[in-house]
C-alpha cells in the first residue's frame, strides 16, 4: 500500500473550516430556535379541541417523521421559487431544519405537557400560589424537565444532520470539506478531520447541554 | 419540461431497489455487529466495555453523511479494489451497528437483575444465561426502539446519494434534472419513502403503547 497521508494539505486550509464549523453552528442555532417555535405552536394545535386544527399537525408530524431530511431540503429548494420566495441556500437550509426538528419537537414537547397531571396544578392554586407562580414552577420547569434530555439530543442530532445541507449547497463545514477536498484531492484526509470536529461540536454541546441540566434541574422529584 | 412516463417511474423504481436492498443489508449486517458491541457494552470486562461505548459514542456524535465518505475513500485507500456499493453498505453497516449495540445494551439492563441471578444460581454458563433468559426478553423490550432505528435506517440511505450512489433519492434527483419537474418528482419519491416508512413507525409506536401498558 503506497498511500502517504497528507494532512497538511488540509490543515492549510483551517480558515476555511473554522468559518464553515461557525456556518454549521449559525445553520444549527437558527434551526433549533425554528424548530422550538414550531413545536411550540404545533403542540397548542395539536391538542386543540377542534378536529381540523388537530389534523394538519398530525398530518405534518407523520410526513416529516416518515421521508428523509434530503428528500425534504430538495423539495423545499423547488418549492419556494415557485411559491415567489427567493432566498438563499443557507436561509432554505434553516427553513427545512427548522420545519423538520420542529415535527419531532412537537412530538417531545407534547409528551411532556401531558406529563403534568392536574391534581399538581390543584394543588398549587390550593396553596395560594399565583396563576404566574403556578405555571413557572408547576407547569412550565417540571415540564422542561421531563422534555429536556428527548429535546436536547434531539438538538444534537439536528446540528449532525446539517451537514447534508451540503446538498444545496449553505454554508456550513460538510460543503467547506467538499471545497477543499476538490481542490486538493486529499478526500480521506479532508472528511477525517472534518468529521473529527464534528465529534468535538456535537460533544460540546452534550456537555453543555449536561451542565444546564445539572445546574437547572437539580431537585428531587419524589 | 418533460413528462413524467413509464420509463421515468421505471428508473425510479429501480432506485426503490437499491434502497431497500441498503437498508435490508445495514439493518441484518448491523444487527449482527450491533447484539457483539451490546455483549461487549454489558460485560465484566472494563476495557472492553469502555471501548464499545466509544465505538457508540463515535458514530452517534458524527454526521451519517461523513461517516459515508469517510468509509467510501478509507476502503479505497486500504488498497481494496471494491465497487461503491460495497463501501456504502459497508458504512451502513458500521453506523447501524453502534445504534442497535446502544439500543440492544439499554434492553440488556432493563431485563430484571433476578433473571441473571437465577439462570447463574441454574448453574447456566455465560452463553445459555444469556441466549436463553436475558437477551429474549431484551429482545422484546427494544422492539419499539429497533423498528424505530429501521425507519432512521431507511431515510438515512438517501444519504448514499450524495456519495453518488443512485438510490431511491439520487434516480429522482436525475430524473427531476432530465424533466425540470423537482416538485412532482421529489413529491413521487417522499411518497414512497413515506408508504415504506409510515406502516413501521406505526407498529413501532403501537408495540411501545402496549408496553407502557403492560407495565402500569
Amino acid at each position: 500500500m503506497g498511500y502517504r497521508f497528507d494532512f497538511g494539505a488540509v490543515f492549510d486550509r483551517a480558515p476555511e473550516l473554522f468559518w464553515g464549523s461557525l456556518g454549521t453552528l449559525g445553520l444549527a442555532f437558527a434551526g433549533m430556535l425554528l424548530a422550538l417555535v414550531i413545536g411550540i405552536l404545533g403542540v397548542a394545535a395539536r391538542t386543540s379541541k377542534i378536529a381540523w386544527v388537530r389534523a394538519p399537525v398530525i398530518a405534518f408530524v407523520e410526513v416529516v417523521r416518515n421521508t428523509p431530511f434530503l428528500v425534504q431540503i430538495f423539495f423545499i429548494y423547488f418549492a419556494l421559487p415557485l411559491m415567489g420566495i427567493r432566498l438563499n441556500p443557507t436561509v432554505t437550509a434553516i427553513i427545512a431544519l427548522g420545519i423538520n426538528g420542529g415535527a419531532y419537537a412537537i412530538e417531545i414537547i407534547r409528551g411532556g405537557v401531558e406529563s403534568i397531571s392536574k391534581g399538581q396544578i390543584e394543588a398549587g392554586f390550593a396553596l395560594g400560589l399565583h396563576k404566574a407562580d403556578v405555571f413557572r414552577l408547576i407547569v412550565l420547569k417540571p415540564a422542561l424537565r421531563a422534555i429536556y434530555p428527548s429535546l436536547t439530543s434531539q438538538f444534537v442530532m439536528l446540528t449532525l444532520t446539517t451537514s447534508v445541507c451540503t446538498s444545496i449547497a449553505a454554508y456550513e463545514l460538510t460543503s467547506a470539506a467538499q471545497r477543499i477536498e476538490s481542490d486538493t484531492f486529499r478526500s480521506f484526509e479532508v472528511y477525517f478531520t472534518v468529521t473529527a470536529i464534528y465529534l468535538v461540536i456535537s460533544s460540546l454541546m452534550m456537555g453543555i447541554f449536561a451542565l444546564i441540566s445539572r445546574s437547572y434541574f437539580n431537585y428531587p422529584t419524589r | 419540461m418533460g413528462p413524467i412516463g413509464e420509463n421515468e417511474l421505471f428508473f425510479i423504481l429501480q432506485g426503490l431497489k437499491w434502497t431497500v436492498l441498503l437498508a435490508i443489508i445495514g439493518f441484518i449486517g448491523g444487527g449482527v455487529f450491533g447484539i457483539l458491541i451490546a455483549l461487549v457494552r454489558t460485560s465484566k470486562h472494563q476495557f472492553a466495555r469502555l471501548a464499545a461505548s466509544g465505538y457508540i459514542a463515535l458514530f452517534q456524535g458524527t454526521p451519517l453523511l461523513m461517516q459515508l465518505f469517510v468509509v467510501y475513500y478509507g476502503v479505497a485507500l486500504l488498497g481494496i479494489d471494491v465497487n461503491a456499493w460495497v463501501a456504502v453498505a459497508i458504512a451502513f453497516t458500521l453506523h447501524a451497528s453502534a445504534f442497535l449495540g446502544e439500543i440492544w445494551r439499554g434492553s440488556i439492563e432493563a431485563v430484571p437483575k433476578g433473571q441473571t441471578e437465577a439462570a447463574n444460581a441454574l448453574g447456566l454458563h455465560y452463553v445459555s444465561r444469556m441466549k436463553d433468559v436475558v437477551l429474549p426478553q431484551a429482545l422484546k423490550i427494544s422492539m419499539p426502539a429497533t423498528i424505530g432505528f429501521l425507519v432512521q435506517l431507511i431515510k438515512g440511505t438517501s444519504l448514499a446519494a450524495i456519495v453518488g450512489f443512485i438510490e431511491l433519492t439520487r434516480a429522482g434527483q436525475i430524473i427531476s434534472n432530465q424533466t425540470y419537474r423537482p416538485l412532482l418528482v421529489f413529491g413521487i419519491v417522499g411518497i414512497i419513502y413515506f408508504v415504506i416508512c409510515w406502516p413501521l413507525s406505526h407498529v413501532g409506536s403501537g408495540l411501545e403503547k402496549r408496553m407502557a401498558k403492560a407495565a402500569r
